[in-house]
């Protein structure tokens, strides 16, 4: 038998009920345009209709009525306007993840979703999280673009093969939600989903240290770090080191500042000579094909908990 | 089909109209070609600024003396055009077919050049994505990135050349056996457009593939 | 049946100047080249309806109800990439466009009539080549084809299917040439730019689209045969290519393609709400030039396909608000439709169902394209079902409704005979009622977040999903109801006359069916178009 079904998503994000809002009033919109389109045809229609086979064409016809054409310009321009100020004002301030959110980072691939939390805690096709509490996903695809979408939460947002991008959100309300793959990926994609789970802080917490071996996702890129030899340059001095290197500015050989992020520490393992860091020749191989994804990102791991005192743990 | 005599096409009320419309056509199609075109630039522009030591690094192997002198063929090429469409203006018969030839000539040393003198020495030193691309030095996959775009946009170029003197030994034919008269050279001068089109977009693509960036 | 008592006069007209096919297959007259084009498409429109009734059937059980999600992929695949290159992009333009721009412009064919038949074989053989690959196996990229799962990672028939559009978008390209030489070029004496009729206003709109937007989805589909051929890398990131950029060429021309589906569709509503209502039409300069904002602007908002997909958010603002822009002479063009019904003497035959049904629609499809060009709630809804509802409702909704009320409307014209009109304000009352109840119900299904091309899904999603599929069995079957009455009246049909809706325009002055050379001396206009007020001056005075 067919479920019931509800005719609004649950709203269990801190974004969900402003992105309704914008919702409610575009809908009011809408119905009362249409409504009125409808009813001017209908009574026109009605009013006017043609009575016998030989009625004449009406004569004096008004073909044009300048102050109507502005009206119905003008209306609808301010209402599109309102509208546009109003979701790119969400849209803005929504774009910026806080600084305190917690990081979680996702891996697609056809046809799964593989998470990994910084306390080196992994899960496919599932998302544990505590509620509120900002939560900041760093995501990457291993082959096809993929988009990681919740419902009610109402953000998504493309995992693209070879770049980080991010998507945050902060849940309120305890509860099992879905999560779907919403960019098409091949033959699994309606397959590519799963379930967020919304846990309790000490839910969260207990759930978090369960069944962890207490290697944390920095303890994983220390032993690439030492495994892969990038000890042997950048631990002694013939390549840049890292302590205190994550989220500074790094000057380049050409001149440029970029700020030593995500995607800057990605690119440089695996496009080692695209920015040169000033005063260092460029002597590294590329590590493409020997690392994955989740290697890297441990390495990222790493490196960001040498720019900190302690080690972050992932946990607040 | 019009019979031969027939200098209006059926459609038309005169000659003047068949006229207007048919160079309307050929603007509207030159159109076309710079949209197909510009998707190239685009593409091209936006991976240029992404990798641009790699794309200055492939743009250095290129032979830009080559590339020069071929840009000079084509300008002198577009040069004989002109002067076939004035030929054809003024009904001189001889002097177009004459003209038609060297522009046929000119643009087969142009094709030569590019095919024998260039592409098949950049596959032969492996410079060839996909079929044989040897290059090792750095970033060698924005190199290649590079050299696809290379192919493939003088490929597309030098495919419109082709076509082009396709539609020259037509004309030829159609001269030799006196088609054209003051009156009537339409055809000549629409593919005089075509003509100097494609010469326009080899003046874009030259500095854009062979000078940005070389190093002299 | 009705079978008419007048004998038909032994007149020589187009259609039965020459019965051989040859004389079909090698015809220039652009009349006997539309009928070509309507054959064809009507074949693709089943090929590709199929497909969706085969999609529809599975979504009724969750887990699939026939086939396997492969299967399902290709289903929609085909259907996204049959229905919108080879259905809707040719429909209006191709076949009524081919039929009317020579007769309403008083000329004698277009202005390169060698070139409208060649654009006719192009068209068939980019056709044949997407239904080999089709019969060959199939191919699942979605009509979209991004990059890089179409160039690395499908095995079906990309190749075969990317060629064949490409090849049909040359079609497309030749055919806006012509018929913008013919509109600029052919107009008979007196017939300024300002007399045309708005659906050729319509026409000149959508021609630009063509010649502009086409070789630019061309070049992008031979960069996909050229990487999937020597893989090269331009939109492999692993290769340092950029799959966005791959959607930034797609989206240049595919959101554009979106107002040549609609375009032609409001040229012809322009026409037919005139015509039965008997009115001149109300802000005809309005009108005209949205017709040509619509194209102009269409042309800068392709970003707002791509506001979830990485790009900047500036760039997601700025694509944001100029979408925002092209609502404006939508809105207009719908306000000045309803206008032109005040005081007017309405009737209501078929064709005049389907421009009411085409405003109804396009004005719930609009107004949802609101929802999806604000970057916040685009966050929430792209592509999912709603999605898919609103494009449905200005493809299906407006651009079928108004392809459907053009065959309606213009018939008799082509074929000399009416039909049957009860039957056909049936079906179009079916096919109302059909669409609204397959559609409405995938607002909601989006809203709460199913997302598009899911051949399996929730549970929880079952019920609209069964209601939506009620309602395609019954908008297929509103759909195969013409096409019975058509070949019943092509041969049957009592005859129409010269001009059966007793409208004004150059192509009733004609007969039905027209000579081949359309007009027996070339006619010369003197006024602006739609005239009512001076027949009914006439009529007064006599």
């Amino acid at each position: 038998m067919p479920h019931a079904f509800p005719l609004v998503p649950q709203e269990a994000s801190t974004l969900a009920p402003a992105v309704d809002h914008l919702f409610y009033f575009l809908t009011a919109v809408s119905v009362f345009f249409a409504a009125l389109i409808f009813l001017m045809i209908f009574y026109f229609a009605v009013k006017y209709r043609r009575r016998s086979k030989d009625e004449p064409p009406p004569r004096h016809q008004v073909i044009n009525n300048i102050p109507l054409e502005v009206t119905w310009t003008v209306i609808p321009m301010i209402l599109v306007t309102i509208m546009y100020f109003w979701g790119a004002d969400i849209f803005v301030k929504n774009a910026q993840p806080p600084k305190d959110a917690t990081e979680i980072f996702v891996i697609g691939k056809q046809w799964m979703w593989h998470v990994e939390h910084s306390n080196g805690k992994r899960e496919i096709n599932a998302l544990h999280i505590p509620v509120n509490v900002p939560i900041k996903l760093t995501m990457t695809s291993q082959d096809v673009i993929h988009d990681f979408f919740v419902p009610v939460f109402r953000v998504k947002k493309d995992v693209l093969p070879d770049r980080y991008t991010t998507e945050w959100f902060e849940a309120n309300r305890i509860g099992k939600y879905h999560f779907f793959c919403d960019q098409y990926c091949g033959m699994g994609h309606s397959l590519m989903r799963g379930w967020v789970y919304v846990m309790s802080q000490d839910d969260y917490e207990r759930w978090l240290r369960s069944g962890v071996s207490g290697v944390t996702m920095a303890d994983q890129g220390e032993t690439l770090y030492h495994q892969y030899g990038c000890i042997t340059c950048h631990g002694t001095g013939k390549g840049p080191a890292f302590r205190g290197l994550y989220g500074k500015p790094v000057l380049l050989s050409d001149g440029q500042t970029v700020i030593a992020n995500d995607s800057y520490i990605r690119e440089s393992i695996l496009y080692p000579t695209a920015q040169i860091v000033n005063g260092y020749p460029a002597i590294m191989p590329t590590f493409k094909g020997q690392l994955s994804e989740e290697q890297i990102l441990q390495l990222t791991a790493y490196i960001k908990s040498l720019g900190s005192k302690e080690r972050n743990t992932g946990t607040p | 089909m019009p019979n031969s005599h027939a200098i209006v096409a059926e459609q038309f009320d005169d000659r003047e109209q068949q006229h207007e419309a048919a160079s309307l056509g050929m603007w509207i199609f030159l159109g076309t070609e710079i949209m197909f075109f510009g998707g190239l630039f685009a593409g091209y522009t936006v991976y240029r600024n992404l990798y641009t030591t790699a794309f200055e690094a492939g743009s250095h192997l290129l032979n830009a003396k080559i590339g020069a002198l071929n840009t000079a063929v084509l300008i002198c090429s577009s040069l004989t055009m002109a002067l076939a469409v004035h030929a054809a203006q003024t009904g001189k018969r001889k002097r177009l077919m004459g003209f038609l030839v060297s522009t046929m000539v000119l643009g087969g040393v142009f094709l030569y050049i590019k095919f024998i003198l260039e592409w098949l020495h950049e596959y032969r030193d492996g410079l060839a994505p996909g079929l044989h691309f040897t290059y090792s030095g750095p970033q060698a996959s924005h190199v290649a990135l590079f050299f696809c775009f290379y192919f493939l946009m003088t490929g597309v170029h030098a495919l419109h050349m082709i076509v082009g003197e396709g539609i020259m030994t037509v004309l030829l034919i159609m001269a030799w056996r006196g088609k054209f008269s003051e009156r009537s050279h339409n055809h000549i001068e629409i593919a005089g457009l075509y003509w100097h089109f494609i010469d326009i977009v080899w003046i874009f693509l030259f500095p854009l593939l062979y000078l940005l960036g070389a190093h002299f | 049946m009705s079978s008419t008592e007048v004998p038909i006069e032994p007149r020589v007209h187009y259609l039965n100047a020459d019965y051989s096919i040859k004389s079909w297959l090698l015809t220039t007259d652009h009349k006997r080249i539309a009928w070509l084009y309507l054959i064809a498409i009507t074949f693709f429109f089943t090929v590709g309806g199929v497909a969706a009734v085969l999609m529809r059937l599975n979504l009724l059980e969750p887990q699939g109800l026939l086939v396997e999600p492969e299967t399902y992929n290709k289903l929609f695949s085909s259907h996204g990439i049959v229905m919108i290159f080879f259905f809707m992009v040719p429909s209006i333009p191709a076949v009524m466009g081919n039929f009317l721009i020579p007769l309403m412009l008083g000329a004698r064919d277009v202005a390169f009539p060698r070139l409208n038949l060649l654009s006719w074989y192009v068209f068939m053989a980019g056709g044949s080549l997407v239904l080999y690959a089709l019969i060959a196996g199939g191919v699942d990229t979605g009509w979209t084809f991004y990059t890089p799962l179409s160039t690395l990672y499908l095995n079906t028939h990309v190749m075969a299917t990317a060629t064949g559009v490409f090849i049909a978008g040359f079609s497309s390209i030749l055919t806006g040439l012509n018929f913008v030489v013919t509109i600029h070029k052919m107009r008979a004496p007196g017939l300024t730019w300002f007399r045309l009729p708005l659906f050729i206003w319509a026409m000149y709109a959508t021609s630009i689209i063509f010649i502009i937007g086409t070789p630019v989805i061309a070049i992008s589909l031979a960069l996909i045969a050229l990487e999937r051929a020597f893989h090269v890398g331009i939109f492999d990131p692993a290769l340092g290519g950029d799959p966005i950029l791959f959607q930034h060429l797609f989206w240049f021309y595919s959101h554009p393609a979106v107002y040549v589906m609609i375009l032609p569709s409001m040229g012809v509503v322009s026409e037919l709400i005139t015509s039965f209502s008997k009115k001149k039409i109300f802000g005809y300069h309005f009108i005209a030039f949205s017709s040509v904002a619509i194209a102009a602007i269409g042309f800068l908002v392709w970003g707002h396909h791509m506001f979830v997909s990485g790009q900047s958010i500036y760039a997601g603002l700025v694509f944001s608000a100029l979408s925002m822009a092209v609502a404006i002479p939508s809105a207009v063009k719908v306000f000045n439709w309803t206008a032109t019904l005040y005081k007017g003497s309405i009737s209501y035959e078929a064709p005049m169902l389907y421009a009411l049904g085409f405003i109804g629609l396009f004005t719930i499809g609009g107004l949802t394209g609101l929802y999806l060009a604000t970057t916040a709630l685009d966050q929430h809804l792209h592509a999912t079902y709603f999605v898919v509802a609103h494009f449905h409702y200005i493809m299906v909704g407006g651009a079928v409704m108004g392809y459907m009320g053009a065959i309606h409307y213009w018939w008799p014209k082509m074929s000399g005979r009416l039909y049957p009109d009860g039957w056909a304000r049936v079906a179009a009352i079916i096919i109302f009622v059909g669409f609204n109840l397959t559609f409405f119900p995938q607002f909601v299904l989006g809203y709460l977040g199913m997302p598009r091309r899911y051949a399996v899904y929730p549970p929880e999603f079952q019920t609209l999903n069964v209601i939506s599929t009620a309602g395609a069995s019954i908008l297929g079957l509103g759909y195969v109801i013409p096409l019975i009455y058509f070949a019943w009246s092509a041969r049957y049909g009592p005859v129409a006359g010269p001009n059966p809706w007793n409208a004004t325009g150059l192509e009733w002055t004609t007969a039905s069916p027209p000579p081949t050379h359309n007009f027996e001396e070339t006619p010369v206009v003197t006024e602006e178009p739609y005239g009512y007020d001076r027949i009914a001056e006439e009529i007064q005075v006599a």
